[in-house]
């Protein structure tokens, strides 16, 4: 179980920081809309084009490595199966 | 023969002038460029945001600048920030309320301190705003910019007229018009930083 628990927090600790990193290493907060300045060539007019892209903030970030940390320091608090014991139960 | 041709000329084209009517420009923008920008910079956080629902008329006479008049209106629910929770809240009736306050609207009542410089005028318009069912009247340096029979280079040729391109960049107290004043300013600011960018045509009839 400890182990399970090591893994899964590896797993996720990595996975935050990969979406993180991946969709733009954004310091802010999430955002589930991109802004592009573009500009109109006749009136030269500068103007917003907005499009869905989910970017993850600090608080995915944030919110990731602090369930990670959560179930590594979870994984201290349990016993470790003490292998004298599974030999007592052989048959 | 040739001065009385010149002078027919100048004649025709001054009596042309002086009898030009104001151009009704309509901003409803299908090309969607038409926008405005606020940012509320607080220190501990800032927002960023844009509205793309832009409508009303401005009528614009080139000859007489100082005599313009008009109505820009805004949809409040076009206003838009990237984050999706700041954006519900946006909406709410803390904030902008924008099913009971759907339009966001300016309408200039005087034009002071016009300042031409070929196409381009600047000036100081005064209008009553009314955003969130408050009405103040703000005045605000606005620059007005002319282009002539540009409208076809925008449509591609179909339609034939006139753009009048608006720029505005002003500044109104959240406050002022009951946008949640219960918010911290430190988290929210006090002061709306507003930035129009607009462009109306003029179709020839």
């Amino acid at each position: 179980m400890r182990r399970v628990l090591r893994v899964l927090a590896g797993l996720i600790g990595v996975l935050t920081l990969a979406v993180w990193l991946v969709t733009g290493a954004h310091t802010g907060w999430t955002q589930t809309r991109v802004t592009v300045v573009k500009l109109d060539p006749v009136t030269e007019l500068e103007y917003p084009e907005t499009r869905d892209q989910f970017v993850a903030g600090v608080e995915v970030l944030g919110g990731g490595l602090l369930l990670a940390l959560a179930l590594l320091g979870a994984s201290f608090l349990l016993k470790p199966v003490s292998t004298t014991n599974r030999k007592e139960t052989k048959p | 023969m040739n001065r009385t041709i010149l002078t027919l000329t100048a004649a025709t084209s001054f009596a042309v002038a002086v009898i030009a009517e104001p151009q009704s420009f309509d901003f409803k923008d299908p090309k969607g460029v038409n926008n405005a920008v606020f940012v509320l910079d607080a220190p501990l956080e800032a927002i960023n945001g844009t509205a793309n629902g832009v409508s009303g008329t401005i009528n614009y006479d080139a000859a007489e600048p100082a005599s313009l008049s008009g109505r820009i209106v805004i949809e409040s629910k076009s206003l838009s920030v990237p984050n999706p929770v700041m954006l519900e809240h946006l909406h709410g009736a803390d904030w902008l309320d924008v099913k009971q306050h759907p339009q966001i609207t300016f309408e200039s009542t005087r034009v002071a301190n016009v300042k031409s410089s070929g196409n381009k005028v600047t000036a100081d318009v005064t209008g009553k705003m009314t955003l969130r069912g408050v009405t103040k009247e703000i005045t605000t340096p606005v620059s007005f910019t002319y282009l002539k029979d540009k409208l076809a280079a925008r449509t591609n040729g179909q339609m034939l007229g006139d753009l009048l391109v608006v720029r505005a960049q002003f500044s109104i107290k959240r406050s002022d018009f009951g946008i949640n004043p219960a918010a911290p300013a430190d988290k929210v600011a006090e002061e709306i930083q507003l930035t129009l960018s607009l462009a109306g045509a003029a179709p020839k009839k």
